[in-house]
């Protein structure tokens, strides 16, 4: 009798907590993300698994990271921010921080530990780059290249310097239109070592040999702005080979089926994670950092690996990775962190580029424009 | 113009009879007319202010705004306003970083901005002008709380109270009935508003006493700082919390620098005194020292100037750069000859737009002569296909052109299937500036024929007629007789697409590759990439005082009322 009161008692308390903390978070939520095939794959591993959580919650997605930093910066200014969580790459992590944009983030306070108990700040490790940011997946730039058009009794291009070597791989490549990570592998190719290619580039001269050897395919190259035009060009055969996502490169060769193949050499690998914008509502912010806690833990990172090509975060979401949700394909093959793939491999440096992004950019378009 | 003529003639009466014409009522006719004309003039302004209300809310005080940024830089100042002031008697020729009087000052406002997390914000700032400070900020944001930690370690050795919070609060407000020193309160105040952007004015239930702000100048100072942030930011209670390593160093400095306590007898006077006897015989704190620990990119001279050259609320050196021009030592000096891009596009765009403008004029021309000259069922049709065009997306359009013009494109399969392209040589059409010129031509050309034809429509037939009758040859007949009533019509349609060309921003991203890109794609790349939102207004208004120059020129030199849009 005494139990059953007991018990009573506590499944009503429990009730009445449960709708109270429901009742504290907004029943709308606007993420930010990329659009496309990534995007696809945060509805299907994140959103509808919450949105089944928590009926009547309404989710609107907002395809505007690429200039997130810019619109956040506005609506900061205009006091009306309108995202409650938002998809941006590190780098831009790293400035939304810098410009007191973007909320601080206690790891363990507001992410969820691993399985197997291990602290959110150690599952993630080096990924949280920054206090603001939490990390979500692993990408990388590197190359893809028609497999087509490689001359015949020449072996298929395995080394970033293959991209300067216009008399055996003859035809136009795409590289993006900006210094960063084109200016490491101009001077990886020069003769530079892995570890001093910051050193070197941090000086006036180091600049200027990236850009010299740059010059060398400068009439051979199509400059991409949008992470689609790559593999646009690649399809349609107006180059040889050209840098993007490995995403992108995945969905050309395995969902088209396109005569394309992977060059992992020197992959450049840069992260993506959600930040939250500072100075939310009580509600909303509460909102969103439950949603956080459930898109980020081990099992959500593994399962959004089921629809694009990308390395979960998380040391403990690594084994859980399966096959496509759609074509059957185991996908851990396919990841930039697989070690067949990782042998030779770049970290984005992030400090670097936040110094120096400025002034190399100035040097880089100067010379574009000769 | 009848009010006109009746003003004149009302004049002409004025000289002829001696006193003034009386309209209807008595009143003199001026006057009535006068306010006549008033109460038109007010109904016109009524009838228009809808649209200039909403002209002026969401389009000229925007884009002011946004060009204000070209000028506009408190943020120096207001981040490290005690810095900036003593930095103003540091001469950057020397060669030698500052003295220890601008890192003492360096340490206060760090210290404080640090905690409003407003340090890395600046450093992004100054980053524009010398790579490094960026990092230099982020940086030292983060380990400025270890300066001078012994001191305040021997503070609190010597006597629990300095860690005391409830301690700190009553010496600092120096009791409920002393004398309080609103003034300073009110100074840090207006401090902490510029260095955050917040409102400040809100009751803290905290004013530092007379006395002790006179004994203890920096600490009353500091505590202020810290109290106000505390209550507003943090939502805390004052006596609650701990101060901030910087109070505590503040007063360290205070009584090392000979503040007479043999007067003071208010609350804490004995500790105090004995904190005064344990830091006489120790060394000052060396804030240079302490800073060049940090990071030794504090003893950069090149730091500091931009530091001194960038303090004032407003500069030009957005302008200068967007001139590829730099603050030097001496003045403004042109950029290193690598970085110098600015000119260069500024004169590309305006070269391109002027034959993008040309080569509108020559399509436009003879199709907007057939359309006027066509039965009304066919010009119909025909303007249609002008529209259809017109109504179709931009990107799709430039997409499109894209397909065609691209190596592996139709113009060149069938160029190379005529086999007048060897397949290993095909033409390279796109991503340059022939694939701008083309694509922004096409995109342009319906805003050059509808004025054209317009124009030309209204020409009568019967005097190109009248011309050939009277023995005109059919060219002098056009050159002399229809051509000259056409020119309207091209002034029109040219201003309309030289100035739309002008700005133009998506065409050129995706088609123009290197060689064929726009000012305003810079434009685009600083507001949303580079986050330098006043190099970008200094861009943008250089563009925008261009185009009202030209059209200044082109109403001096062919006259603003010979355009017709219809």
């Amino acid at each position: 009798m005494k139990l059953t009161k007991t018990l009573m008692a506590t499944t009503a308390l429990t009730v009445t907590a449960v709708a109270a903390h429901a009742q504290d978070m907004a029943d709308s939520m606007t993420l930010v993300s990329w659009g496309g095939a990534y995007q696809k794959s945060q509805v299907n591993a994140y959103a509808i698994p919450y949105q089944e959580m928590h009926e009547g919650l309404e989710v609107v997605w907002d395809e505007s990271s690429n200039e997130a930093v810019a619109k956040l910066r506005a609506m900061d200014e205009a006091g009306n921010v309108t995202w409650d969580v938002v998809d941006v790459v590190a780098s831009d992590a790293m400035r939304l921080c810098d410009e007191g944009l973007a909320m601080e983030i206690d790891p363990d306070e507001h992410l969820a530990p691993a399985p197997d108990g291990t602290s959110a700040e150690d599952d993630f490790g080096d990924l949280l780059v920054s206090d603001c940011f939490i990390p979500q997946i692993v990408y990388s730039t590197t190359f893809g290249y028609r497999t087509d058009m490689v001359p015949e009794g020449v072996d298929a291009p395995d080394d970033i310097c293959d991209v300067w070597d216009t008399e055996t791989y003859p035809g136009k490549r795409s590289l993006e239109k900006r210094p960063i990570n084109n200016m490491e592998w101009a001077l990886l190719c020069d003769g530079v070592a892995k570890d001093e290619v910051y050193d070197v580039l941090a000086t006036e001269e180091g600049q200027q040999q990236a850009l010299d050897k740059l010059d060398e395919i400068k009439d051979d190259v199509i400059w991409w702005s949008a992470g689609a035009d790559t593999p646009q060009l690649l399809a349609d055969g107006e180059v040889f080979m050209g840098s993007t996502y490995n995403g992108r490169l995945f969905s050309v060769i395995e969902e088209q089926d396109q005569p394309v193949a992977m060059m992992w050499d020197a992959q450049v690998f840069d992260l993506d994670g959600w930040i939250i914008p500072e100075g939310l509502p009580d509600d909303r912010l509460a909102r969103a950092l439950d949603f956080i806690y459930f898109a980020t833990d081990t099992q959500r990172l593994a399962d959004q690996a089921k629809y694009i090509s990308y390395g979960p975060a998380r040391a403990s979401s690594a084994p859980l990775v399966g096959q496509h949700a759609e074509l059957g394909i185991e996908m851990a093959p396919h990841m930039p962190t697989d070690p067949e793939n990782a042998k030779n491999t770049f970290l984005y440096n992030y400090e670097f580029w936040a110094d120096y992004r400025d002034d190399i950019d100035a040097k880089f378009q100067a010379w574009l424009a000769q | 113009m009848p009010q006109k003529e009746f003003i004149n003639g009302d004049k002409m009466s004025d000289t002829t009879d001696t006193g003034p014409v009386l309209a209807a009522d008595g009143r003199p006719l001026k006057r009535s007319l006068n306010r006549a004309l008033r109460r038109q003039k007010l109904r016109a302004l009524g009838l228009i202010a809808p649209l200039l209300i909403f002209v002026l809310v969401t389009f000229i005080a925007p884009i002011a705004d946004m060009l204000f940024r070209s000028v506009e830089n408190q943020i120096v100042s207001n981040t490290l306003p005690g810095t900036v002031q003593q930095l103003e008697t540091w001469d950057a020729t020397s060669g030698e970083a500052p003295g220890e009087a601008v890192y003492e000052a360096l340490y206060y406002d760090l210290f404080l901005a640090s905690e409003a997390k407003e340090h890395t914000r600046l450093g992004t700032r100054l980053n524009y002008e010398e790579t490094g400070i960026s990092s230099l900020f982020r940086s030292s944001g983060r380990k400025v709380d270890d300066v001078g930690e012994d001191y305040i370690d021997a503070l609190e050795d010597l006597n629990e109270a300095w860690e005391d919070e409830a301690f700190w609060y009553s010496l600092m407000s120096g009791g409920e009935d002393a004398a309080k020193n609103s003034g300073l309160l009110d100074e840090e105040r207006e401090r902490l508003s510029g260095l955050t952007g917040d409102d400040y004015s809100a009751d803290i239930g905290f004013v530092p006493g007379q006395d002790i702000s006179q004994l203890l100048p920096n600490t009353a100072r500091a505590y202020s700082s810290f109290a106000l942030f505390t209550v507003i930011e943090d939502e805390d209670v004052v006596a609650e919390e701990e101060p901030w390593e910087a109070v505590k160093i503040a007063l360290v400095q205070d009584i090392k620098r000979g503040a007479d306590m043999s007067g003071y007898e208010g609350f804490g006077a004995e500790e105090l005194r004995a904190a005064q006897d344990m830091l006489q015989g120790q060394p000052d704190i060396a804030f240079k020292e302490a800073f060049l620990d940090i990071d030794e990119d504090w003893g950069a001279t090149d730091n500091w100037r931009t530091m001194q050259v960038y303090s004032p609320p407003f500069t030009a050196g957005y302008f200068l750069n967007a001139i590829d021009m730099q603050n030097g030592l001496d003045g403004p000096e042109a950029r290193p000859e690598n970085q110098q891009i600015y000119i260069m596009l500024f004169k590309r765009t305006l070269f391109m737009s002027l034959v993008i403008m040309g080569s509108c004029i020559l399509l436009a021309y003879p199709v907007s002569y057939l359309l006027s000259n066509l039965p009304m069922r066919s010009a119909n049709l025909l303007m249609i296909l002008v529209l259809l065009p017109f109504w179709t997306s931009l990107l799709v359009r430039t997409s499109a052109w894209k397909v065609m013009l691209q190596q592996q494109g139709v113009i060149n399969d069938t160029l190379v299937w005529l086999g007048l392209v060897d397949d290993a040589s095909r033409l390279v059409m796109i991503n340059n500036q022939f694939g701008t010129i083309v694509a922004m031509t096409h995109i342009l050309l319906p805003f050059m024929i509808l004025p054209m034809y317009s124009v030309m429509s209204t020409i009568p037939p019967s005097y190109v007629r009248a011309a050939r009758s009277l023995g005109a040859t059919n060219w002098t007949s056009f050159w002399r007789v229809y051509f000259p009533q056409s020119v309207p019509g091209i002034g029109a349609g040219s201003i309309l697409v030289f100035i739309l060309a002008i700005g133009y921003y998506i065409t050129p991203e995706i088609v123009g590759g290197t060689t064929g890109t726009f000012i305003s794609n810079r434009i685009a790349y600083h507001i949303s990439s580079s986050l330098n939102w006043g190099l970008a207004a200094a861009l943008g208004s250089i563009l925008l005082a261009a185009v009202l120059i030209l059209y200044w020129a082109y109403d001096k030199i062919v006259g603003i009322d010979n355009v017709k849009l219809g």
